[in-house]
Parts: C-alpha cells; structure tokens; sequence
C-alpha cells in the first residue's frame, strides 16, 4: 500500500519539473515539497550559519524550514506553493541571494536577483 | 470588497460559524490561507491527485460532507488562497488584510461589519538532539503532507513526543504504507487513567485509535522519550529511553531504533497573532472568549483553538455558538444557537481540560539538550548560547532573545517559544507579533500611500 492507492487517487497526468537541474516527475495537485518527497528528496535547503541541511519540518507554512528557491525567487516554502509544469527548483543555500546547484554541483546557476544585477 | 461578517479560517470552526451565521441570513465571506476549505483536520487531497477515498486519512468523515455540502448549497462566499496578514479596526468596521496565494504578493482587502477569527492551531515539538535533520518532521506535518499531498518522507517511522495527535498519526503513516517502528509516547498509561471519567465520551476515539494500532502492529512505548536523533545529512536512526516515575530518563534503558524518519509532536498552540494586533484580552496564550465566543473587542468573535486547544468536535460546537451571536449582534436579534451545540461545548471542553493535564510535557525535557542542540531552527541559537544568556541573567524569552536572536528568524518563534520559555524557568508569553505573515515592504508602501510622499 502506499499514500495514493489508500486514498484512491486517479490523478492527472504527471508532469517534469527539475531539481537542481534534474528533472523530476510530479503530479497535478502536489506541492512542491510534496514532489521532492516522492521523488526520495527530503532535504532542499542548507542554512545560513551552519550550512546544514534542511527540509519540511511542520508541513503548514508555519516554520520555513522549508525554504527553497523556485523559479530563481529564494525564500519559497515548499509545503505551501503548488508545483507547475517546467517548474524549476533549486536547492536553497543560505538566503538564496546567490548561486544556485546545477546537477554536476558546481553551481554555475543564478537566481533571479544575481541575473538582474548582471 | 464589503460584507457583514468575515470569518478567518475554514477549519471546523470555520466553517460552522459561517454556516450558522449564513443560515440566518448574514453576508458571510469566509478566507482561508489553503486552496480549499477544511483547514487541518479535513486537509484534503490537492484536486488534481483525483482521490476517489480521501475518506481513507480521515476521522469523522460524515461531519466533513455534512459541512462541506452545508458550504456548496450555502451563501457564503469563499476566498481561498487568502493569507490574511493583519485585520484592522476602522470607524465603521474592520478590514482585514491579506495576500493572494501562493506567490502572497498581490493585496487583498476585504471590509467587514464584524469579525470572527478561527485562525486554529499549530504543532508545538520540544528539541531534542538532532532534531533538525531531514526526515525529522513534526507529527502534524507529516499528516498534512500524507492528508494533502498523498506522500510520506521515508519507510520506517517513528512517532514520538506526547498527545492525541501521536495516534491518528501513527496508524495514517502505518496504512499508508509506512512501516512504524514504534510509538513512543511519555505520558503513563495510569495518567489517562485518572482522567477516564472526564475522557468517556472519548472513548470510542480512542478504541478506534488503539485497534489501529493493533491491525499494523505498531509497538507502542509509554513512559519513554527520544533522547537523540542520529545521521550526519539525513536521519538513520533514534534512541528512545524509559522515564522513571517524575519524568528523568532511566539510565541504562537507552536503545536504538533504524529508522528514516521521526513524526515528533508535543501538543498543540492557538494562533492568536490576529487577535492580539486587534487588541483582544488573551487568557494564557489563548484567545480569551465569554459565553457566546465574543472577544473583549466589540465586534470580534473567537472560536476553536484559537481560544484553546480542543480538537475539532469541540471547534465545531464553538464555531456555531459564535456565529450565532455575531448574527445576533449585525441583526438585534436572531434563533440562538443549538442546545446541542451548548451541551457538546461543555462536555468537549471537560475532555480537553482531561487531555491536557493527562499529556502534561515530560517534566524534565531539557535534560536531553546538550550545549550544540539547536534551540532555535531559523537563528541556528544553541541551548548552550541561550544558557549563556541565562548565565548573564536574562530571565525571560524576551531577554534571551535580545541575546541571542533565539525566536528573531522567519518564524518568529514559533517554534522556538516553549523551549526558550522552559530553559530560562518561566512560562511562555504571547509574542506579540503585529503581522501574521511576512508581507513584501511593496505592500505596506501602497498601503499608506500619502505617508512619506508629502
């Protein structure tokens, strides 16, 4: 048994988005923390002092644990925004005002303030 | 755009007080932060996953089509996807404020006669040693993510902490595949005991929950705690310890459990940041409310954890018994609330007063920290920065935080607040946090455009 046959779900056709450059399926209806659970991602963020990893902890918008950058805009909480087609979300470092991971790591990706300050 | 009264929050509260209020006759607009009503207990499944039996992570189904149906054929307008930031009093009513989701960028204003906040509630977990790895979740979240998104973080679980949110989430987790490798909760069975009269009515809840259990042969462990959680980026794994009778951890009794993830709860604490910007009188950190719900603000009604934790039968009964007398007050006079509303109510809130002092935090949780276990989750503050602080003679969060930034970060201590609160020996204060939600300084700027201009 597993979350979407116990409830029954007949969702809509599966869509790609891309973490960290990599794509990943995602089903109409799920946010996007819900996405990188299913695809086995449970961490998206490294924090600002310690640079330790981080993901949902509360799971309702309250603890922004689960910041992550999307679509080049940091600081979104993963447990709230819904996914879309052509998403692209990248792994938070710090406050996000920065580079962000490509899939080999070697972060030659910008968010979307880095771009507009070029 | 106007209306007589704005209900905040579409959870069972919520929702009932619209209802009620709409079924005798009042303009109700009902906001809530979530794409669909329900709020956390009747979280429901995103519309595009087309789950034919959400019913399936529920409990008290029946009540949530009975509202939700009540809701379809009803009057009321409902705006989802409205963060409501802040509700503020004008000469002629209130506005509340709020932010068009997701992206909560765009100003919403809604003006309304009269206000009735069932802004719920929202987990509280005590840290313990690594509690900040991925794959520690709280218990209410990895029930949301399970309830509203159809996934689960891991294999094996362990659900932990103390309260009546530990059963219904360890048998979701266990039917949706998850494999539960223990319940560990701190509370001793004989505590429940001593409560039973009170908790009767609760009994069928609980029957349900205990043959839950059973059916996925999940272990359960009372009188034992998480001391730690292991792994360097990702959790590996949990040693769990036996508590002796005053709540101290037995030495020797410490084992291991593998395990990829760890619900962790502790309770449950109101919101009451919308209440408290409009001035309302708090009782401890809840909303403080009179008979018929009101607040002591003319024209501001409270109902479900807002003004306490309670659970969703007992929100239900509140929401209808507020937005009775809210109807009461825009129309001079209208049908009172139901005498099974007034009867529920007393009964519920006996069975909550039971449940609280029955999952009473284990007495000497603090023990646990060590001097690098983070405190608080956004600033990355230590217990040993804040006993540092405690050292220099601050006495109260407020002082630790000037010290130390423990509660200063995005979530502006409210995860942090309880455990700040128990290291420095006093009982947690309201925050005091003028905005619900960070609102982009753009915003505020249209807001009062003819400041700063002149």
């Amino acid at each position: 048994m597993n979350p979407l046959e116990l409830a029954g779900a007949r969702p809509g056709p599966a869509f790609t988005v891309t973490f960290d450059g990599r794509p990943v399926d995602a089903l109409p209806g799920q946010t996007v923390a819900a996405v990188l659970w299913a695809a086995g991602v449970t961490s998206w963020r490294d924090t600002r002092r310690g640079g330790r990893p981080r993901g949902v902890f509360c799971g309702i918008g309250v603890c922004f644990d689960c910041l992550v950058i999307l679509n080049g805009r940091p600081n979104q909480r993963a447990c709230l925004v819904p996914a879309r087609p052509g998403d692209e979300i990248g792994t938070q470092e710090g406050t996000g005002h920065g580079r962000t991971r490509t899939p080999d790591g070697t972060g030659d990706g910008s968010t979307e303030e880095a771009r507009h300050a070029d | 755009m106007r209306t007589d009264l704005a209900v905040i929050g579409a959870g069972p509260a919520g929702l009932a007080a619209a209802l009620a209020a709409s079924a005798r006759g009042v303009r109700v607009t009902l906001l809530d932060a979530a794409t669909q009503p329900g709020g956390q207990f009747y979280r429901q499944p995103g519309a595009g996953l087309g789950a034919a039996r959400p019913e399936a992570l529920h409990h008290g189904w029946r009540t949530w089509e009975r509202l939700r149906d009540g809701l379809a054929a009803s009057a009321v307008r409902v705006l989802t996807d409205h963060h409501v930031w802040c509700v503020e009093r004008t000469p002629d009513g209130f506005t509340v404020h709020a932010l068009l989701g997701p992206e909560q960028e765009e100003p919403v204003e809604v003006h309304a006669r009269a206000v009735l906040l069932a802004t719920g509630g929202y987990e509280q977990v005590l840290p313990f040693p690594g509690w900040t790895l991925p794959g520690v979740v709280s218990a209410g979240g990895a029930q949301a993510m399970l309830k509203g998104g159809l996934v689960v973080p891991g294999r094996r679980a362990v659900v932990a902490g103390t309260g009546p949110l530990l059963l219904p989430v360890a048998t979701g987790l266990a039917a949706a595949g998850v494999e539960v490798a223990a319940l560990v909760e701190s509370t001793a069975p004989l505590r429940l005991a001593r409560q039973a009269p009170a908790l009767a009515g609760k009994l069928a809840e609980g029957v349900g929950h205990a043959a839950g259990l059973l059916r996925h042969r999940v272990p359960v462990l009372t009188r034992h705690t998480v001391v730690r959680a292991h792994g360097e980026d990702r959790l590996t794994g949990v040693t769990v310890a036996a508590l002796d009778a005053d709540g101290h951890v037995r030495p020797g009794t410490e084992r291991h459990l593998p395990c990829d993830t760890l619900a962790a709860g502790h309770g449950m604490l109101p919101h009451t940041d919308l209440a408290e910007s409009l001035g309302c009188r708090l009782d401890g950190l809840a909303v403080d409310v009179d008979t018929e719900q009101r607040t002591d603000v003319p024209g501001v009604w409270a109902a479900g954890e807002a003004t306490g934790i309670g659970g969703a039968a007992l929100s239900l009964a509140e929401g209808h018994i507020a937005g009775c007398s809210a109807t009461a007050h825009l129309h001079g006079t209208a049908r009172g609330p139901a005498p099974a509303a007034l009867k529920a109510r007393t009964a519920l809130r006996r069975s909550a007063a039971a449940l609280d002092s029955a999952y009473a935090l284990p007495a000497y949780w603090s023990e646990q920290l060590t001097d690098d276990t983070v405190v608080c989750r956004c600033e990355e503050v230590t217990a040993g920065s804040v006993r540092e602080a405690l050292d220099l003679g601050a006495g109260d969060e407020r002082t630790v935080k000037l010290l130390t930034r423990a509660g200063m970060g995005w979530c502006q201590g409210r995860m942090c607040s309880t455990a700040v609160a128990g290291l420095a020996g006093c009982a947690p204060t309201p925050a005091k946090r003028p905005f619900a939600r960070p609102v982009p300084l753009g915003v505020l700027a249209r807001h009062h455009p003819q400041e700063g201009l002149s």
